[in-house]
């Protein structure tokens, strides 16, 4: 019964259409777009086609931390989350039927966003460079990870929004604070110049780290090692669920 | 600004000022600028990757050159005094490579050379062949003028020639010794009655690598030795009976040297004479900037949301009904605060983040005092300049989750993409750092750039696609169209 509510709230709000159609969007023709300006002329180019494919994310990753944060943050922001409390007393309940609502959501769009990147790379990618002959199968298991993870990347980015926003109570310190762990932390961690404490930041950020998912090439260096690294932003989006749910069991609405 | 208009700046700061959240997140700003600079705890020689290539010892010390740059100034110099006025020419048969692999580097110098002492940094002017940009005629290390293009061999050999008279140094060069080309005449200051005049030659690192980091670049490569056949050397006005000396300047490295062969010389040097591209730009202790960003666009974007989401707004413009001088007051009081917060934590984030940098022994890229004041009352602009942005964008969009969004992925997405990002092709990134609001960030740099040094200019190392100014009127740009557009419609849609 709460997932349903849940389900008609979110259903019935104005944006929802609007953020799930921009998630794929921004992610297929971001993506087309640096299919199209890449070029890889040599075998040993370096480039990692996967990630190439995929750069749409580091947009529309935005849009599903929107998804996330107003899923729990409007409620607070209007005053219907003493409503939807009064209705529902089962705080938790609550939080758990809008971790489902947004993760099934995420998941569809996001489907369907990596759907798009991954033909926009089938169809572009080739003619680039990435071609058989310089090594690059365009679909084989590290390539299915890399985009299937990229699913699962922006379903636990959705979570962690969630758990910020139920946290924070506050759907703009939530943005503020998330956009923050995704975009800034990469470009603050540079002062850290030791290049051992340079690796565990890239091991610890949630951007840096759950992206690791998306690595087809070269896999012996990186700093984590794909699944691990998206571990770690499961465990970000796992310590935000918790912080909500504290807030919302311990304290007043 | 009219007794009304103060008002109105006076009750938006009054209901500021009032919200214990939003002074937080400004005062917040502050400290993050501060608190991340004293994060850095860069040591200079560190290694880039362990295992990886061996890092040469760069960004630790630098001369000083005769305009306070730093300079790199290591090359092997073969002199002799030259006491008041006179000349010295040389014709040079050949530049090419004598030690290391691969091949010689096109900004590979040698030449004639006037300097003032065989100390690093002192003044020169030089005529030279390069082995990839024809002869040049280099002085006090930030000028260059270029001579006739071509490579030199000894079937076509360049005739070189420095005079001296009184500060002013002519450089001029033939293809046969007979007829003479000027091609610069410069005044240098500071050169002695006697100065040091001889061949010299030098090369920078032939397979130089750079790794890339946000403000800083590690270069790393072999050594490699460049040799020139210089024949028909003459001196005028040196002191008789003088022979030839030979000197590594900026310390000795092994093959470096000087053979005679009857009259031909050949001088075997390595290094560069040249402004000095590495060491930490001091704009680096302002990366905090970055966190500080988000805490002003959220405050800004909520300014004008609230007001929306509480309904206050219709009493606001019952009050005032002048809709775009409400939005212009926000603006103002917003733009003030966190402008404030970006200059109070700037300052205190440079001088202390530079001290901090010293301490461990990282040399800090000379900056003119007018330069750090540019850079930081520059970010501290554009912190305003986002704020008022969030503010415009929270004033369409009536919503603080897109508000807040939106300004953060223009201006600092795109920057996190230009620096960070390895996939994506440099001519991309430097195209989002021109054409994005991220543009602004070039308002921090206080490096330069310099045509006749192979670096690697890119955004990761603090060098921008556009010009200080340039970039910053980018941002301004945006944020004019937005106000613009947010008056607009404030004034066309019920509130």
């Amino acid at each position: 019964m709460t997932l349903h509510a849940e389900w008609t709230k979110l259903r019935t709000s104005p944006g929802t259409a609007w953020l799930l159609l921009a998630i794929v969007a921004l992610t297929a023709t971001l993506g087309a777009l640096a299919d199209a300006a890449t070029r890889c002329p040599s075998a040993g180019c370096g480039l990692d086609p996967a990630r190439v494919g995929l750069t749409g994310v580091y947009l529309s990753q935005a849009v599903v931390v929107i998804l996330g944060a107003l899923a729990i943050g409007a409620e607070y922001n209007s005053g219907m989350i003493k409503v939807t409390l009064s209705a529902m007393p089962r705080r938790l309940n609550v939080l758990a039927a809008k971790a489902v609502i947004i993760t099934g959501l995420v998941l569809a769009s996001a489907t369907l966003a990596v759907l798009g990147s991954l033909s926009a790379g089938l169809l572009i990618l080739p003619g680039r460079g990435f071609t058989t002959a310089h090594g690059f199968t365009m679909v084989d298991g590290p390539v299915l990870r890399a985009y299937a993870g990229t699913v699962l990347y922006l379903a636990l980015i959705g979570l962690l929004s969630l758990g910020a926003a139920a946290a924070l109570r506050d759907t703009a310190a939530a943005i503020g604070i998330v956009l923050g762990l995704l975009y800034v932390l990469p470009i603050v961690a540079t002062v850290v110049s030791s290049a051992t404490w340079h690796r565990h930041l890239e091991q610890l950020a949630p951007m840096t780290a759950g992206l690791a998912i998306q690595d087809t090439v070269g896999l012996r260096d990186l700093p984590i090692t794909p699944w691990a690294g998206l571990g770690v932003l499961a465990a970000w989006a796992a310590a935000a669920l918790l912080a909500g749910a504290l807030v919302l069991r311990l304290r007043d609405a | 600004m009219t007794t009304d208009f103060r008002l109105l700046v006076r009750s938006e700061w009054t209901k500021f000022r009032t919200v214990r959240g939003w002074v937080a997140g400004i005062v917040i700003a502050a400290f993050l600028m501060v608190g991340i600079a004293l994060l850095d705890h860069s040591e200079c020689g560190g290694t880039v990757t362990p295992g990886g290539p061996v890092v040469m010892g760069v960004g630790c010390s630098a001369p000083l050159g005769p305009g306070g740059v730093a300079v790199t100034d290591s090359f092997y110099f073969a002199h002799q005094p030259l006491a008041g006025n006179g000349s010295i020419t040389a014709r040079v048969t050949s530049l090419t490579l004598a030690g290391g692999h691969g091949s010689l580097s096109a900004w590979s110098k040698a030449g004639i050379i006037i300097k003032a002492s065989t100390r690093p940094g002192s003044a020169y002017a030089a005529m030279l062949v390069t082995a990839g940009h024809g002869v040049r005629m280099q002085y006090d290390f930030t000028g260059d003028i270029a001579g006739r293009q071509g490579a030199v061999s000894p079937a076509s050999p360049r005739w070189l020639r420095l005079t001296r008279s009184g500060d002013t140094i002519t450089g001029s060069e033939s293809a046969d010794g007979t007829h003479w080309t000027t091609v610069g005449a410069v005044r240098l200051s500071g050169l002695p009655a006697i100065a040091q005049a001889g061949l010299f030659a030098a090369t920078p690192g032939a397979s130089q690598t750079t790794s890339q980091s946000v403000t800083g670049s590690s270069a790393a490569g072999a050594l490699t030795l460049a040799a020139a056949r210089f024949d028909h050397v003459r001196l005028k006005g040196s002191q008789p009976g003088r022979a030839w000396a030979g000197d590594a300047v900026g310390g000795s490295s092994p093959g470096q040297g000087l053979r005679r062969a009857g009259s031909t010389f050949i001088v075997t040097g390595t290094g560069d004479i040249a402004p000095y591209t590495g060491g930490t730009p001091v704009e680096r202790t302002l990366l905090g900037a970055f966190a500080a960003l988000i805490a002003v666009i959220v405050v800004g974007a909520m300014f004008m949301t609230s007001e929306y989401r509480r309904g206050l707004i219709r009493v606001t413009l019952s009050a005032s009904p002048g809709r775009v001088r409400v939005l212009a007051a926000k603006a103002a009081v917003i733009g003030a605060l966190a402008f404030g917060a970006g200059l109070a934590g700037g300052t205190a984030a440079l001088l202390l983040g530079e001290r901090l940098l010293r301490s461990n022994g990282n040399f800090l890229v000379p900056a003119t005092p007018l330069t750090q004041v540019r850079a930081v009352a520059g970010t501290a602009a554009v912190l305003a300049l986002a704020a008022v942005l969030a503010l415009a964008l929270g004033t369409m969009l009536r919503n603080s989750a897109g508000a807040i969004t939106g300004v953060t992925v223009a201006i600092v997405l795109p920057y996190f993409l230009a620096i960070g990002l390895p996939t994506l092709p440099a001519a991309i990134g430097d195209w989002l750092l021109r054409v994005t609001p991220a543009a602004g960030f070039a308002i921090q740099q206080t490096v330069t750039r310099y045509p006749q040094v192979a670096a690697s200019y890119t955004p990761g190392s603090g060098y921008y696609p556009l010009a200080p100014w340039a970039g910053f009127a980018v941002l301004c740009g945006y944020v004019a169209v937005a106000l613009t557009l947010a008056g607009f419609m404030l004034r066309r849609r019920d509130a």
